[in-house]
């Protein structure tokens, strides 16, 4: 088996999901539809050997909805994916990466703690840094981080 | 022609509303915790009988210059201003040449170093383990996190200054903060001490 360079990948990609990767060295981008998230990722783990979850995380572009990002490696071959999709303004579901990547777990449960972002199909999905009775997430844009909050902020 | 004379502006920080909210919210001590009653009625029947005021007078000044000099300080570091905590603690600045032994239990030690950032979240475990000290005790606030809630003052998370959560009576300014600094603090802290020990009152929350 040859090793995966960010030319096949982006070609395969380009095949099979019908969007063009942008590719920085061995760096890939790749922006799908939310309904195409959890095939995208499974392609990266099964097909590029992309093993390595790196992190997954959130933006918050505000009347244009939420956008999630999630990266995947190949440590080997030094190719490294950045998936993205994004959310539908309002909206805050996505599917869950837990069945791929056991380490998107806390990750998630973090994403949800920060911006809200419902992962369905995730096995446990609670708040992990902040209290369970904390109101809101922090980092959405339309937070107000300096409500009073008395005695405490 | 006469020259205006300057005006002196009144005094501004009284309208910033950061201090109203402090005067709003900090913490002030409940009452007198200088003794409990049994032991302050025997030191007063010792006291009023003939010839006892030797024994009494004798005796507190040996008890007062004991418990300045063993201040037993609970580690409580929580971030970056318990390593410098830490470093005070050590053989190079030697604060146990004051009598203090950090300890870590609450339940032996009269003094609570904060050091370190107080988050929303900590601050419960926090108050706990003020409330399991026994009376008297002191609290230092140490580092600018501490004091005001520091560069992270206008985070969603932190507590702008630990007074709203326990009564402070030294705050020691710096991010982080010295172990001189610190050392600084903990003088004036024994300064307090003594000034307690003999008059059973603390100082006034407000400067001078």
């Amino acid at each position: 088996m040859t090793p995966l360079t960010a030319a096949t990948a982006a070609s395969q990609i380009q095949e099979l999901f019908g969007v063009a990767a942008v590719v920085a060295g061995g760096d890939l981008g790749v922006t799908v539809p939310v309904e195409q998230w959890l095939a995208l990722a499974r392609f990266a783990k099964d097909t590029l050997g992309c093993r390595y979850f790196n992190f997954l995380s959130a933006i918050d572009w505000k009347e244009q909805g939420l956008e999630v990002v999630a990266r995947v490696e190949d440590l080997d071959a030094r190719v490294a994916l950045t998936l993205r999709t994004r959310l539908a303004p309002g909206a805050t579901h996505c599917p869950s990466l837990t069945g791929v990547y056991r380490g998107a777990g806390w990750m998630e449960r973090e994403c949800y703690d920060m911006f809200g972002v419902v992962f369905d199909g995730h096995p446990d999905l609670r708040r992990i840094l902040l209290g369970d009775d904390w109101d809101g997430h922090p980092l959405r844009k339309d937070y107000a981080v300096d409500t009073p909050h008395a005695p405490y902020r | 022609m006469k020259r205006p004379l300057p005006q002196i502006p009144p005094p501004v920080w009284s309208e910033f509303k950061d201090l109203q909210e402090w005067e709003k919210y900090h913490q002030e001590r409940t009452g007198n915790d200088r003794n409990s009653e049994a032991l302050a009625s025997i030191a007063d029947a010792i006291h009023h009988f003939p010839g006892g005021w030797l024994v009494t007078t004798s005796t507190d000044k040996i008890f007062n210059w004991a418990r300045k000099s063993s201040m037993w300080p609970v580690t409580f570091g929580l971030a970056c201003c318990a390593i410098e905590m830490m470093a005070t603690f050590a053989s190079r600045f030697d604060v146990e040449r004051f009598g203090m032994v950090p300890w870590a239990s609450p339940r032996h030690s009269d003094l609570m170093i904060v050091s370190g950032t107080v988050t929303i979240k900590m601050s419960p475990m926090l108050k706990r383990i003020y409330d399991q000290m026994p009376d008297p005790k002191w609290v230092v606030s140490m580092g600018s996190c501490a004091n005001s809630g520091g560069p992270f003052r206008h985070g969603y998370h932190v507590v702008k200054g630990v007074d709203r959560v326990v009564p402070v009576d030294v705050y020691v300014p710096g991010c982080p903060p010295t172990p001189d600094s610190l050392m600084y603090g903990l003088l004036k802290l024994q300064e307090q001490v003594a000034h307690f020990q003999k008059t059973g009152a603390r100082p006034a929350s407000e400067p001078a």
